[in-house]
């Protein structure tokens, strides 16, 4: 409940960007993802929420194929994921990711960490990457950090430079991972700051989050998920007001009497 | 003091060999090591399959097996000499061929266990902005695997400037004569008799001197280039 005293995103306009058809996944014997089907417009905000153990983080993961499928298609743009190799690469170049333990490269300065990507994947010249990098640091509020090492900085600090790092391959689309999740709760603010204006201008989202303040003020679309199965999507106003499942009902009854 | 005046070249000569040996052993074991890895943490089965095949057998097989097979099976059997016109340097080069890939496994073997304390959200991270499995290796896994496993590399490279001391059993020698510092000690011993012990000293002082800096260095620079996490 930390950002909303801004106002709800502007609707999505654009067509289907990333489609889900008929997705399921197996762990071993666990169902984790049950025939999943999924359209996500361009230019719009995806909040998935459910209880632990749903299957959320492991939908946001095959969206760039982290996690392979066992069936199903996955499109983007209209295309469907590539199985592995370079094609597959290239696709994740188009899919900016923003994980849960932030990632960054412990080895690499917080500039090296935006500028590798667009250097080696997008063949930019370093010193066209190194410009392009220190606005994208400026953007989210940490470009005075840019020489220092990722174990140098807060939690809070860390995960706004994974945005930026995603951001430096101009993705068409952007997953986060339950991204505050790791964050000490002063912290969490300053990183959904940087997601709702990403969300303000019209950049494709797909969120995985506990963070309802987000998704009622960002969102356009709240999925909600259980035992690998969506239950429920809506807007987030309908969703949150007026769940319309048991399990909804029951979840929402447990994270919001506090 | 004779033994300076009269063995004093002989000895420095005989230790130039042995560094000889063992910087472009290590060169060798270091690059194909690397390529070891490589192989064994590649998707592609085949090239798990040639790693894994290269480690098993050279690593379990003796070195002075290994120095033989290269002069006896390579050299004279096969007729693989890799300077033909030049004895001292033919055996040179395969001694150096044998004791590189000989610690090339164990090299392999330290950087594959670096690897495995790189994080795997690292890996997924490169990844998720595109990097193909060769970029991802090169520029995020690897760096951080070699700095983990500085000080284990260097015992490795201690260990084989050590092992160079097999390479007497295939008669590497200088163009002057002069065996490699182990075929020297022999040398000395069977002509001084008499001073077996102050021998011994200074072929153990001449081995420090090559590897003490070998750790040294190491130490040094595992804590000048640590990953803080």
């Amino acid at each position: 409940m930390t950002v909303l005293d801004t106002e709800p995103a502007s609707a999505p306009s654009g067509d289907a960007l990333v489609v889900l058809d008929h997705v399921d996944k197996h762990y071993g014997d666990l169902h984790v993802l049950q025939d999943i089907n999924m359209e996500i417009k361009r230019g719009e905000v995806v909040v998935v929420i459910g209880p632990s153990g749903s299957g959320k983080s492991t939908l946001c993961r095959t969206i760039n194929r982290l996690e392979t499928i066992d069936s199903g298609t996955i499109t983007l743009d209209g295309k469907e994921l590539p199985a592995e190799g370079k094609g597959l690469a290239k696709l994740r170049a188009e899919v900016g990711m923003v994980f849960q333990s932030f990632n960054l490269f412990a080895h690499k300065t917080i500039l090296q960490n935006v500028t590798l990507g667009p250097m080696k994947v997008r063949k930019l010249k370093k010193s066209e990457a190194e410009a392009e990098a220190k606005k994208l640091l400026d953007r989210v509020g940490v470009g005075a950090q840019a020489a220092k090492y990722p174990a140098q900085l807060s939690g809070g600090q860390q995960q706004r430079v994974a945005i930026a790092r995603a951001l430096a391959m101009k993705p068409q689309v952007m997953l986060f991972d339950e991204p505050t999740s790791a964050l000490d709760p002063e912290m969490v603010k300053e990183v959904l700051d940087v997601m709702v204006s990403l969300a303000k201008e019209g950049m494709t989202m797909i969120v995985v989050t506990h963070e309802m303040g987000f998704a009622r003020v960002a969102a356009d679309r709240v999925v909600f998920m259980a035992d690998g199965q969506i239950v429920e999507s809506n807007t987030p106003a309908e969703f949150f007001d007026n769940p319309q499942s048991e399990r909804a009902k029951d979840f929402l009854g447990k994270i919001l009497k506090h | 003091m004779d033994l300076f005046s009269e063995y004093g070249s002989a000895i420095l000569t005989s230790f130039g060999l042995t560094l000889r040996l063992a910087v472009y052993s290590g060169i060798f074991a270091l690059i194909l090591g690397t390529v070891l890895a490589v192989f064994r943490v590649s998707p592609v089965p085949v090239l798990r399959f040639v790693g894994a095949a290269v480690v098993y057998t050279f690593r379990n097989t003796p070195l002075t097996l290994v120095m033989f097979f290269a002069l006896f099976g390579l050299a004279y059997q096969l007729g693989f000499n890799p300077a033909p016109d030049d004895l001292y340097e033919n055996n040179f080069r395969l001694a150096v061929l044998a004791l590189g890939i000989y610690t090339s496994t164990f090299v392999c073997e330290v950087l594959r266990a670096g690897i495995n304390t790189v994080p795997l959200g690292q890996a997924e991270a490169a990844r998720a902005i595109g990097l193909t499995f060769t970029q991802n290796l090169r520029h995020v896994v690897l760096p951080q695997a070699l700095r983990s496993v500085i000080n284990p590399l260097a015992s490795v490279l201690i260990a084989m400037t050590k092992n160079t001391t097999v390479a007497v059993t295939i008669g590497v020698v200088t163009a002057t004569g002069v065996n490699e510092a182990s075929g020297q000690m022999k040398t000395m011993m069977e002509n001084e008799s008499d001073q077996i012990l102050l021998i011994f000293i200074i072929f153990a002082i001449g081995f420090m001197i090559l590897t003490l800096p070998i750790g040294f260095v190491a130490n040094w620079a595992s804590k000048r280039f640590a990953v803080i996490r």
